[in-house]
């Protein structure tokens, strides 16, 4: 990049916030996603709203492409940049602004950690639900640009059903206001919800306000085995028919049982189809109803093994399966494909089947895992980059996987975002009307096309 | 280097929140992930190692925070470390560094000797003049900063004064080493003289061979993979020679190195039967707690517990030094935040990088006072140099105390 363009970088956030040396290149040339590795321009560290605006201004006026980026967990290749541009790293603008206990609101900079929110609002007996695997580390800018979801999705929604207020900087540095702390608010189009999930490529949020809830008292945690992988299907569909809604439905497939059960030694059966972990929560009453509910249900669709933990501790203990089952998996090989094809809650049992029989077919070794309450799974497909067979191999195998997932009504990513990686299924899902609108909204709110280029569409 | 253990990085993140110098800077390059990208670069032909690229690995502290939190079993310390041993290889030890590493450290006499004057200097009356009429200013400031670090040092090492036999108390329950470390000897000898008590009460023949030497972790720290196998072949040797149920320390850095001395002398089975009887003092005393308990009497006061990334992070213990604590009677025990982060000392990290350490420490400070804890419990001698120091400066009500010496006080109560 060009040294007079970092040096005005550099007099709007500071010598030691732009880096353009190779070694910081290099570094931010990846996120989480494998195999994507692309050097930018140059790096900056924004301290303020006003910083943000500037460096886009700036970026704009000379066509210099600008990609916003978190901690950097990005799945979807979101958070890297393809043209040698600028990468703009929230992290600084960490603070808590404010929690609203009359209004249940919290008001945070988009590089707040989404863990220290919860950490902040449940320390006053309040509740942030969105729950995203990376949340002690993902950024609230990057939940709210990637629409986050997480384990807590069935009961609680995801991200957007918790935006309430944003404060964004447009792809000329203006600053856009929208949304605030009211419930009702029909003033005009619902801005705030177009601006979530664009994946960075609308604006860089430089304020947010959520809605906080209260923190539910109570909660229950169950392990379920089933032999079976239609009975544990069944059993997910049967509980939400019977009107329980767990605020945790949590599903490992056969292969990552016996990953995790290798791993961490926590006396899974390697001779069962699925495990469940379930966990229901609120009013101590209903928390007891609906643990009763679940276990019925659970016994007649014949679960093999039935837990439901003493306390705390125990709860913690029965948990473990499905936290570490990326881990158990991971270690397996040097490379990890994580995807998020998600179904209609009944079309679980079809798609797990469907993902088994694809590993078989190109000789793959995939473990399935992910949110069997809101069809959201997470096949997870071992493999090493090294090995260009077998990479190959996996693309045709999860080519084919969302083709179905779109075939079942279902959607290409449930929560990682389009990006870069899933770019070439979404014609297929949302037809030409669907990207001619997208195009239309990204020309209008950044016409010479700066932010985040090539994600999404 | 293997390049395998470089590409088993997924680049999740999961480390960055661990990792003390990213949470100081966010920068990448300051981060597990990014050194791991950095070193894997240069493997791949991308990157050199440049000055303004070691020195970037050379931020990094080495307390293997994000060993713990890497959900693929990735190091990303150990790697930048081994990285740096390769080069240095290459690369030959320079001068000071022969003296230091080969001629000095390993030779606990000369290491002795060494400091005695240190000690006359402090007895005499010397340092306060000293530090006076700040005559520091005119040599490096690294040795000021080693000096401003030094506490009052004991009259003679413990290595010069103990009995290489101290024998069991009451009936003989079993036989343990006990592997002195150099800075424990030298500087915090009564701690150490804690530690051999506690083992002797509970029944154990304490066996600490006079002629032990360091234990490597100063080669490492030096990138001198050569001299470490030297220390690993010396103490192996003299610790097999002695019938032994156990080898215990009670220096958190020396049992993480003894601990591999198999891994460090691969193929090596006496290396790997004398790393397994390695323990932490804590793990020992952990399970003899019920034995113990009936020794501890009453001692009401306030205490936080310190992990040492050498005790939490490379040795995986970190529930007994607290069943310990929490077996005083009337123990008012308060868990520290960010209890596992390093408090900045690393080995030199706080003589070579002055400003990064003060800003790890200052968290560590400040998570300290938020405790309002009377004594602060640690289970290594560099964290007790370093957290001594700060606190005497800015909360001097804090006192900075080895386990075993927070058991000691309680048998003694």
């Amino acid at each position: 990049m060009d040294k007079s363009f970092v040096k005005a970088l550099a007099e709007i956030v500071g010598d030691t916030y732009t880096l353009s040396d190779d070694e910081s290149l290099a570094c931010y040339g990846y996120d989480s996603t494998p195999e994507l590795h692309s050097r930018p321009g140059a790096v900056v560290l924004p301290a303020t709203t006003e910083e943000i605006s500037r460096v886009l201004a700036l970026c704009n006026g000379a066509g210099v492409r600008v990609t916003p980026r978190g901690s950097g967990t990005n799945l979807s290749g979101g958070s890297i940049s393809f043209d040698g541009g600028v990468v703009l790293q929230t992290s600084r603008m960490n603070r808590i602004i404010e929690i609203d206990e009359e209004n249940l609101t919290a008001t945070v900079e988009p590089g707040v950690v989404t863990s220290t929110l919860h950490r902040e609002a449940e320390s006053r007996g309040l509740f942030y639900p969105p729950d995203p695997g990376s949340m002690n580390i993902s950024t609230m800018g990057g939940n709210v640009a990637e629409n986050s979801g997480g384990l807590r999705g069935l009961k609680y929604g995801v991200t957007d059903d918790y935006v309430m207020g944003l404060k964004t900087v447009l792809s000329d540095g203006e600053i856009l206001k929208t949304g605030g702390k009211v419930v009702k608010d029909v003033a005009g189009y619902n801005l705030n919800h177009l601006l979530v999930s664009s994946e960075g490529t609308l604006g860089i949020f430089s304020e947010i306000t959520v809605k906080l809830i209260p923190k539910p008292r109570t909660k229950k945690t169950m392990l379920v085995h089933f032999p079976q992988l239609e009975q544990a299907a069944l059993t997910v569909s049967h509980i939400i028919a019977a009107r329980i809604i767990p605020a945790t439905l949590e599903f490992l497939d056969r292969v990552t049982i016996k990953c995790v059960e290798d791993y961490a030694h926590v006396g899974l059966p390697l001779d069962v189809d699925a495990v469940l972990l379930i966990e229901v929560d609120g009013h101590p009453a209903q928390v007891e109803e609906d643990a009763a509910g679940i276990r019925e249900i659970c016994e007649r669709h014949r679960c093999s093994f039935f837990q439901t933990a003493a306390d705390a501790d125990e709860a913690l203990k029965l948990a473990t399966a499905r936290r570490v089952a990326l881990s158990a998996l991971a270690r397996l090989k040097p490379t990890t494909i994580l995807e998020d094809a998600t179904v209609p809650r009944s079309c679980i049992a079809p798609m797990v089947k469907l993902i088994q029989e694809t590993a078989k077919k190109y000789d793959l070794l995939i473990g399935t895992f992910g949110h069997a309450g809101d069809g959201n799974l997470h096949p997870t497909c071992l493999t090493d980059e090294r090995d260009q067979d077998e990479i190959a191999r996996a693309h045709k195998a999860f080519g084919e996987i969302f083709e179905a997932t779109i075939g079942m009504g279902g959607t290409i990513t449930g929560e990682h975002g389009v990006g870069v990686a899933k770019k070439k299924y979404l014609p297929k899902l949302v037809g030409e009307s669907g990207l001619r609108v997208m195009r239309g909204i990204k020309s209008a709110l950044d016409p010479q096309g700066i932010l985040n280029p090539g994600k999404i569409f | 280097m293997d390049y395998l253990k470089l590409i088993n990085c997924m680049r999740c993140g999961m480390c960055l929140p661990h990792c003390p110098t990213y949470k100081e800077t966010f920068l990448e390059t300051a981060s597990p992930r990014g050194r791991v990208a950095l070193v894997r670069k240069f493997q791949e032909g991308e990157l050199t190692a440049t000055e303004n690229f070691l020195e970037y690995l050379s931020l990094c502290l080495d307390c293997q925070a994000c060993a713990s939190a890497c959900p693929c079993g990735v190091n990303a310390g150990e790697l930048v470390a081994e990285f740096r041993c390769e080069k240095k290889a290459q690369e030959g030890l320079s001068f000071m560094e022969e003296l230091i590493l080969r001629k000095l450290v390993p030779h606990p006499d000369r290491l002795e000797s060494a400091t005695a004057p240190l000690r006359l200097y402090q007895r005499t009356g010397m340092q306060k003049v000293v530090r006076t009429l700040g005559l520091l200013k005119v040599f490096p400031a690294s040795l000021g900063r080693m000096e401003g670090l030094l506490p009052k040092l004991p009259a003679a090492p413990l290595r010069q004064t103990i009995d290489e036999v101290t024998p069991p108390q009451g009936k003989e329950k079993g036989t343990a080493g006990f592997f002195l470390g150099c800075v424990m000897s030298l500087v915090f000898s009564e701690a150490s003289l804690a530690t051999v008590e506690l083992l002797s009460l509970l029944g154990y023949k304490v066996i600490t061979p006079k002629d032990q030497k360091c234990c490597g972790a100063p080669n490492m720290l030096g990138h001198d993979a050569e001299g470490l196998q030297q220390a690993a072949r010396f103490n192996t040797g003299l610790f097999s020679s002695h019938d032994l149920d156990f080898v215990v320390t009670d220096c958190g850095g020396c049992g993480a190195e003894l601990k591999k001395y198999g891994h460090h002398l691969e193929g090596d089975s006496k290396a790997a039967a004398f790393s397994a009887k390695v323990a932490d003092i804590s793990e020992i005393l952990a399970g003899e707690a019920e034995t113990l308990k009936g020794l501890l009497k009453p001692l009401p006061v306030k205490v936080t517990y310190h992990d040492p990334c050498h005790i939490a992070h490379c040795q995986g213990i970190r529930s007994q030094p607290r069943s310990l604590i929490k077996l005083i009677p009337g123990i008012d025990f308060r868990e520290l935040p960010e209890a596992d982060a390093c408090c900045g000392s690393a080995g030199t990290y706080n003589i070579e990088k002055p400003e990064m350490s003060e800003r790890v420490l200052n968290r560590k400070v400040a998570n300290i006072q938020q405790t309002g804890a009377e004594y602060l419990v640690t289970g290594n001698p560099g964290c007790l140099l370093q957290l001594k120091k700060a606190l005497a400066e800015s909360s001097p009500q804090v006192k900075v105390i080895h386990l075993t010496e927070l058991l000691k006080m309680s048998i003694n109560a």
